[in-house]
């Protein structure tokens, strides 16, 4: 129960790195608090139910006797006492808000809100949306820009989240306690499909991860058979080069996500939907029908060219 | 102006009715339904719209828990299921919890400090028209499918004319500027005639604390409202003429919005919990049979928390990158704005132990909204705590601990309020058994229907998503989570249905069926159009326990009672001491507070449609309505 139901529960109370656990041990501290000051309270609601009378008579008589510990319990029960609590915890919170961010930051990624998705940008040109992958052990500098609206970034097993705001320079420090993907999505309210805008980061070793980002960085494939290599020119032509980017191709719209690696994704639409040829046909045929209101229009290829499209882009590893 | 009026010794009591009866009395017909200026009708009106926005509100709740009780649920698409979540917080906000609390306010503040109408009665019938026009002006949004689509809050830049075009914004800021009029002028009310209106010997220190709640909610109003009204202007301003307040790319800022909209924001949550705590505060010593403990402390603390409430509202921006020392300032506020509060949960601790409780509905109420409110209270002191808060912002855990707030001090106080007060409103009692079967509807409901949403945050779940996957985990809770929902509804229809039964069919209440501290007991049930017979002079906190001569409602001139028979009058004193200051003549029924309301509501129309020149006739015939409303009536008003 208390990390949830199940692997894939973004859960705060399941920490894996020393910021969340912070978090996540500030969280215990204000719960078992939390439950003294109701248990006390339950217990004079109690105390006073068990005084009870079963009636209320008009010519009851009115107990007009001061109450001699009153004012004083008012004034420790509700005031000092809690006044103290709270002063504790403040201090408290204060040095874990100094704790938090810690650590030299060897590496920023720029992750650029979108409606409805997320444009990840590395230092060496490596471009890709939604999937963020990041070395193990390492801290990193997400800077957090946005094109349009206000998001807000959210994985809850690393760290706590951050607006992206327009017009400022928000920054968020991330790293990872070991391996694993730690799913997120955004925390902002930002318009028709705020839903369905997942993050996922993921955590490698330090040298798969150079391995991966180098590789990343790297124009796509050339394609492999004539179905796909028909597939990368209806691309370039039609109307799929106006919004997206496919490096070391004529394509280099930038409305949309960058599609140079896409066949190592795990989902379409930032999570909307797993990544099969299947429902990358479906989503190009009509995307508004995984995700209505995305900008992406209804395709106006024909069946065998998406097919071809879809053969292509299955294979830009 | 007369001086003190000197007791009348010679009207005997009957002749004394009659000739009140006549001065105060409203003719049938529609004249008076439009023009009535009696607090009393004004403040029922205000119960019955206010309630009947609940019901909505409530509705599109129910809506919003069927499409979230299991993952990927068609109900609702996107688009509904924005305009819904958005629409239930400003409904509830705005045209439910407000209306009503001041419902209740208007209905029993001149009674409880002995005045036979509110300072200002035309402005008083205008503050309620403007409701009911602000209520229907922002609900035609839903008949052309454009009702409100981004949050109560609305935070820019999606709220900008860039990312939402259509009208859906427009209805937002004009309705809220159109509703802000209502609230403002009503607090205004509210502030004029607790200071100046109480009947002589309710000094400071004897004020009924409800009233002292009224107080403490209409001083926020007048200086929270401001802060919306601009923000919304600011907004229609940067949408319909392009300027540039909140455009970060021109020099403008998206977080202007936000600090203009939580100013108002916060003090807006402590304007609906303030009357609230007041309604307990009332409910428990006639309940208990004492007076209540720590009285000062009490009247302090409901001052202190609309005070502080001023000077927390960054911490709904803690995660927006302002820098540490400015969010730990506000921290320590947020964390202090506590201490009042808990100061008035244990005053009612102290006075339900050391008195004798009677469990009855009004006192259920009271329990309840104690437990779940300090259940709310304490999740909030999490949040002032800034690195868990930037852990749950924006998520369940923040929609779990808003309704233990506002649910707890605000609907279940109203819930206690109904069934104390009810009775004193419609002349008979409610079923009793009805209503405990109607409190442990909603207090099971309510806690089953939003206790699991604490753990829906922590488990990564955010706000005012319309939909969510299988495989995260969070369909069981939130399945739990429509179930109490439903349970809760049906409690609270339990309730009306009990309203309107005993309306007609309950038990007759006569003047105090509980023996209650307070003057509005000293009224008959219902209260005459008049209030009292003779204007009481009051000796103690809980006169109506403390001064025998009162039970007979009508207090003898040789006791202090003042007939006040001459014209429409109550009595003004002044504002520390109470002492008899001035006869103050109170306007007659005018259906002008009406036609300006009318010439409003076309005003709003045509600035939300771009109408130019109709919004320069609304306003040419507001500035008439002005003029009739102000116009001197000469000898006849002193009648």
């Amino acid at each position: 129960m208390v990390a949830g139901c199940g692997g894939d529960t973004p859960s705060v109370l399941d920490p894996r790195s020393d910021d969340a656990r912070r978090v996540e041990g500030m969280w215990w501290v204000l719960f078992w608090i939390s439950c003294a000051v109701v248990a006390v309270v339950t217990g004079f609601l109690l105390a006073a139910a068990r005084r009870r009378r079963a009636e209320l008579h008009v010519d009851d008589q009115i107990d007009r006797r001061p109450v001699s510990w009153g004012d004083r319990f008012v004034v420790i029960a509700g005031a000092a006492v809690p006044g103290g609590i709270l002063a504790g915890t403040f201090a408290f919170s204060l040095v874990v808000l100094n704790d938090m961010g810690s650590g030299d930051r060897n590496l920023e990624i720029e992750v650029e809100g979108h409606t409805w998705w997320w444009e990840v940008r590395y230092p060496n040109g490596a471009v890709t949306a939604n999937e963020i992958r990041i070395p193990v052990g390492e801290t990193v500098e997400l800077a957090l820009p946005t094109a349009d609206v206000i998001h807000s970034f959210w994985v809850p097993e690393l760290q706590v989240k951050k607006d992206h705001i327009p017009g400022a320079d928000n920054r968020l420090s991330v790293v990872a306690d070991h391996a694993g993907r730690f799913r997120g999505q955004c925390a902002e309210f930002c318009g028709l499909q705020h839903a369905h805008m997942e993050i996922m980061v993921e955590a490698l070793p330090a040298d798969e991860f150079d391995d991966w980002l180098q590789r990343e960085a790297q124009p796509a494939p050339e394609p492999d058979g004539a179905d796909a290599a028909d597939g990368r020119r209806i691309f370039e032509r039609a109307s799929c080069a106006g919004c997206h980017t496919i490096r070391g191709t004529s394509a280099e719209g930038t409305l949309g996500p960058d599609l140079t690696h896409l066949a190592n994704r795990e989902t379409l639409g930032a999570g909307v939907v797993p990544f099969t040829p299947g429902a990358l046909d479906d989503f190009i045929t009509n995307p508004q029908d995984a995700k209505p209101g995305v900008s992406m229009p209804p395709t106006e290829l024909t069946p065998d060219q998406v097919d071809a499209v879809v053969a292509y882009l299955t294979e830009l590893e | 102006m007369t001086a003190t009026a000197a007791p009348d010794a010679s009207a005997t009591t009957t002749s004394t009715v009659e000739r009140l009866e006549a001065v105060w009395a409203e003719p049938p017909g529609l004249g008076s339904w439009l023009g009535t200026v009696d607090h009393k009708r004004i403040g029922l009106r205000y119960f019955y719209t206010g309630m009947a926005f609940f019901v909505a509100g409530g509705i599109e709740s129910l809506l919003i828990r069927t499409q979230l009780a299991g993952p990927d649920l068609d109900v609702l698409g996107p688009e509904g299921f924005n305009q819904l979540f958005s629409m239930h917080g400003i409904t509830m906000m705005f045209l439910f919890a407000m209306p009503v609390l001041s419902g209740f306010g208007n209905y029993f503040v001149p009674l409880m400090i002995g005045a036979r109408d509110m300072a200002f009665p035309r402005l008083n019938a205008f503050g309620y028209w403007v409701l009911v026009a602000s209520g229907i002006f922002l609900y035609s949004s839903f008949l052309v499918g454009r009702a409100p689509n981004n949050g109560w809050f609305n935070y820019v830049p999606l709220s900008g004319e860039a990312f939402t075009p259509a009208i859906n914004i427009d209805y937002y800021a004009v309705g809220l500027i159109f509703l802000g009029i209502s609230s403002t002028g009503g607090a205004i009310n509210f502030i004029v005639t607790i200071l100046k209106l109480r009947a002589p010997g309710m000094i400071v220190n004897r004020i009924p604390i409800f009233v002292w709640g009224e107080l403490a909610m209409a001083l926020q109003i007048v200086f929270a409202l401001p802060a919306l009204t601009l923000a919304s202007v600011l907004l229609l301003l940067d949408r319909k003429f392009d300027f540039h307040f909140y455009d970060a790319d021109s020099g403008g800022d998206p977080l202007l919005w936000q600090h203009l909209f939580w100013v108002f924001g916060h003090p807006e949550v402590y304007i609906v919990a303030l009357p609230g705590f007041g309604i307990a505060s009332a409910i428990i010593p006639t309940w208990v049979r004492r007076p209540i403990v720590g009285y000062t402390y009490i009247v302090i603390g409901e001052l202190s928390v609309a005070l502080i409430g001023f000077g927390v509202w960054v911490h709904h921006m803690f995660a927006v990158g302002l820098p540490n020392i400015t969010l730990s300032f506000i921290s320590l506020a947020s964390f202090m704005v506590a201490i009042p509060s808990a100061i008035q949960v244990f005053a009612w601790l102290a006075t339900l132990v050391a008195g004798r409780p009677v469990l009855r509905a009004p006192l259920l109420f009271v329990l309840g909204f104690i437990f779940i409110f300090v259940i709310g209270g304490v999740t909030g002191v999490m949040f002032a705590a800034i690195p868990f808060d930037q852990a749950v912002h924006d998520s369940y855990f923040v929609v779990a601990h808003l309704h233990y707030v506002l649910v707890g001090s605000a609907v279940f106080p109203i819930f206690a309020a109904i069934y104390h007060w009810g009775p004193k409103i419609t002349g008979r009692l409610l079923n009793d058994r009805w209503g405990k079967v109607s409190f442990w509807l909603m207090f099971v409901g309510f806690n089953l229907a939003f206790f699991p949403q604490h753990l829906l945050g922590l488990f990564g779940m955010p706000r005012r998503i319309y939909t969510y996957d299988r495989d995260l985990g969070w369909g069981g809770y939130n399945m739990a989570s429509t179930i109490g929902a439903f349970i809760l509804a049906v409690g609270i229809l339990v309730t009306i249905v009990n309203w309107f039964h005993s309306r007609t069919r309950g038990a007759p209440a006569g003047n105090d069926p509980w023996r209650g501290e307070t003057l509005e007991w000293y009224a008959s049930s219902p209260p005459a159009h008049y209030n009292f017979v003779t204007i009481p002079t009051v000796r103690g906190r809980e006169p109506m326990w403390d001064q025998p001569e009162l039970a007979g409602g009508a207090q003898p001139p040789e006791d202090g009672g003042r007939p006040l028979t001459e014209g429409h009058a109550t009595l003004s004193t002044s504002m520390l001491d109470a002492r008899p200051q001035v006869i103050v003549h109170m306007p007659h029924a005018s259906v002008w507070p009406f036609l300006l309301t009318v010439a409003l509501l076309v005003l709003a129309f045509a600035v939300l449609l771009d109408n130019w020149a109709l919004s320069v006739a609304a306003v040419v015939a507001s500035v008439g309505g002005l003029v009739g409303w102000y116009w001197p009536r000469g000898q006849t008003q002193e009648t």
